[in-house]
């Protein structure tokens, strides 16, 4: 019997096995600076060395300013956590891309783009997300302070072996409908505790047409369906995008590593044990209207209504949602009015999006009830490509901030924040109550509604537009 | 890291679904690079009816009378139970050190986030999945008797009142590392020349992969 694509990799990595637990090898340690520090002090108190110091590669994300860069970071405690990054890579002798490098951005942005993401590879981060790494046919997953001592240590993580569910999407994707909604679609049908304990493979012709950017944003969102391990197998897609980037092997090594890339899918027998499938050409521009990614409706339909929910606890957690979103049930989402626009984060920040939301906006102005609409770019590599096609000058002259590389109000570590009471049309991944800023209220969408969102001031079906 | 063996403790009901790490400790608190003191933050934006910073004191703040851990029946308790999806969100350990620090050793829900689930298991925190109408049955006791206690068996994998309430599964390698305490580096590193023979097969099958 064939083997899925998440046992391949994993097979590869197994240096021991135990009962109930595998001893699991981990190629690539991407480290930032919110979860990292407590790790490297752990790793000075035991009087520890780090394994192996190739395998990292640092960046500071979450803390950074998004404004002028050559002022000091004004909080000083998020001062502190990005020098004890500089600190700690200096010490231990890392890779780091510092504040004010022009390859620094936020992690998941960066690991592609310099090659440091490569298919078969286990890839590790103290931070949920780096299941966007599996786009590439790795199993990347999120890890907590401890196993990143543990990695930094190690090299090695202790593991159970996740189930597996496969999700074949098959069908023509509506024009303007994009990877974002497939993946809120998706959290909307399965729950966000849907694939817990599982590693999801995304297949079928509607991933097959995405590009690698799309395929980054859908394993990015894994995790919000609850599952810390994403991935689609390794095509020639996969195998052009990674060619020439900085890290990516070359040469003879490059020949070898395509060879052995292209057999990275899952065996045609492979058996999963829950598979998924999804009509790709019914789904609908997403926006979520809940503190929950899983509160989700199509552009075209109307908030549910609590009372309608068979399951109680259900019902409960729809009306504290619809309480904390000041939001009516049964509310068409095309009569949402929004307050702030974020376009940016692991999700959607990359060259692709950026082209995608500047499009949306053409020669247009964003609406008078916008107060403040925020293009964040995820890595200053980004920022410089779009800088060369001019889509800096469409977000400015529409009225649109136009920032330095980072989290930022994704999750609004740094000065970029929702007001109390504010409502976003937001770009990135999570709705939590407070996410974007205490009282503020995310509505998660894909960036050419948010872009759409901006100009008019609502939320509109983009598909009309053209 | 404590061990956890049998643990008695009051237990404070949050009746909610999908709890995630933005709620157990909100990000502000994220920039600390220790590993204690976030206690007092635990569940801030609940807890509290202003909004919290790090460095301010906390026994200033305007509190949230009607949040379970302002009640006075649920002082001192150590045993939080919820509802499903406990844990959701990000990979940040911080949320178990929040719990911890606040003096909550067993974590009771119908179902957990993986990483959240893990990373409790590092922190001397147990994590107990429980059917959902063991739950509901749960919560109707906690509401019905003022300072209910639950008494957690991890060897037997029981919990208790007056009489048993459920057996629970674990994984035998997580739950010996709590009942003894185990630094699971130094486990890992007795395997040290195992992971050094096989980082040299590797090599040879994936050069590419040699030093990233
Ligand atoms: S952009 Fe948001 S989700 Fe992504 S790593 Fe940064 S904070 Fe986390």
């Amino acid at each position: 019997m064939g083997i899925s694509l998440y046992e391949k990799v994993f097979n590869r990595h197994v240096v021991r096995k135990e009962t109930d637990t595998y001893l699991l090898y981990i190629d690539r340690h991407l480290v930032h600076e919110v979860t990292s520090p407590q790790a490297f002090e752990g790793i000075r108190m035991a009087n520890r060395e780090i394994w192996s110091k190739n395998s990292i590669l640092a960046v500071p994300d979450h803390n950074v300013p998004t404004t002028d860069r050559n002022i000091q970071i004004e909080d000083p405690i998020s001062k502190i956590q990005v020098d004890t990054l500089d600190k700690n890579c200096e010490e231990f002798d890392l890779l780091q891309f510092k504040m004010n490098d022009q390859r620094q951005g936020i992690v998941h942005v960066v690991g592609p783009e310099q090659g440091s993401t490569l298919p078969g590879m286990t890839i590790v981060c103290g931070d949920s997300h780096t299941s966007t790494h599996g786009a590439f046919g790795a199993i990347a997953m999120g890890i907590g302070t401890s196993e990143v001592e543990h990695v930094l240590a190690t090299q090695c993580l202790i593991v159970n072996k996740f189930k597996t569910m496969r999700i074949i999407v098959n069908g023509d994707l509506q024009n303007s409908v994009t990877a974002k909604d497939i993946a809120l679609s998706i959290i909307g049908k399965i729950g966000t505790a849907g694939g817990n304990g599982h590693a999801i493979e995304f297949s079928g012709t509607t991933i097959e047409s995405l590009s690698m950017e799309g395929r980054m944003t859908l394993c990015n969102m894994a995790i919000e369906a609850g599952s810390r391990v994403g991935l689609i197998g390794v095509d020639n897609k996969t195998i052009e995008y990674i060619k020439d980037k900085p890290l990516a092997p070359k040469g003879e090594l490059w020949e070898k590593a395509k060879k052995d890339w292209l057999d990275l899918v899952s065996d045609e027998d492979a058996k999963f044990d829950s598979e998924i499938e999804i009509d790709g050409s019914l789904i609908e521009p997403q926006v979520t209207w809940g503190t929950s990614p899983e509160m989700v409706a199509s552009i075209t339909s109307k908030i549910p209504n609590p009372v309608n929910c068979k399951d109680k606890t259900v019902t409960s957690s729809y009306e504290i949602a619809l309480k904390y979103m000041d939001l009516k049930p049964e509310t068409p989402i095309n009569q949402i009015s929004i307050d702030k626009v974020f376009i940016g984060s692991c999700t959607n920040s990359r060259i692709e999006d950026l082209r995608a939301a500047a499009d949306i906006v053409g020669t247009k102005k964003i609406a008078k009830n916008i107060k403040l609409a925020l293009v964040v770019p995820g890595s200053g590599l980004v920022k410089i490509q779009a800088e060369l096609e001019g889509l800096d000058k469409i977000f400015k002259s529409a009225g649109f901030e136009w920032r330095e590389p980072g989290c930022s109000m994704c999750l609004a570590m740094n000065a970029d924040k929702l007001g109390n009471g504010e409502r976003c049309a937001s770009t990135s991944n999570r709705n939590f109550e407070g996410r974007q800023g205490q009282g503020g209220r995310t509505h998660l969408v894909s960036p050419q509604m948010a872009a759409a969102a901006a100009i008019y001031g609502k939320f509109i079906d983009i598909r009309e537009l053209n | 890291m404590e061990p956890l063996n049998l643990h008695k403790g009051i237990v404070i009901p949050l009746d909610r679904a999908n709890v995630d790490t933005d709620a157990i400790i909100p990000k502000q608190f994220l920039k600390s690079i220790k590993k204690s003191g976030f206690g007092p933050n635990l569940f801030d934006e609940w807890r509290y009816l202003d909004h919290g910073e790090p460095g301010l004191d906390n026994s200033k703040r305007k509190i949230n009378k009607d949040f379970v851990l302002n009640l006075a029946r649920y002082k001192n308790g150590s045993i939080l139970i919820a509802r499903e999806n406990f844990g959701c969100g990000s990979s940040r350990e911080h949320a178990p050190w929040a719990l911890l620090d606040f003096g909550i050793r067993v974590v009771i829900a119908s179902s957990f986030a993986d990483i959240f689930y893990g990373n409790c298991f590092k922190n001397g925190i147990l994590p107990i999945t429980l059917e959902k109408t063991i739950m509901d049955q749960v919560f109707t006791k906690v509401q019905n008797k003022v300072g209910y206690e639950i008494t957690v068996n991890l060897e037997k994998q029981k919990i208790y009142d007056d009489s048993e309430i459920a057996h629970f599964e674990i994984d035998s390698f997580k739950k010996s590392c709590l009942m003894d305490g185990l630094d699971d580096i130094g486990l890992t590193l007795k395997n040290k020349i195992d992971i050094q023979n096989f980082e040299k097969k590797y090599q040879e099958i994936f050069p590419w992969l040699k030093g990233g």
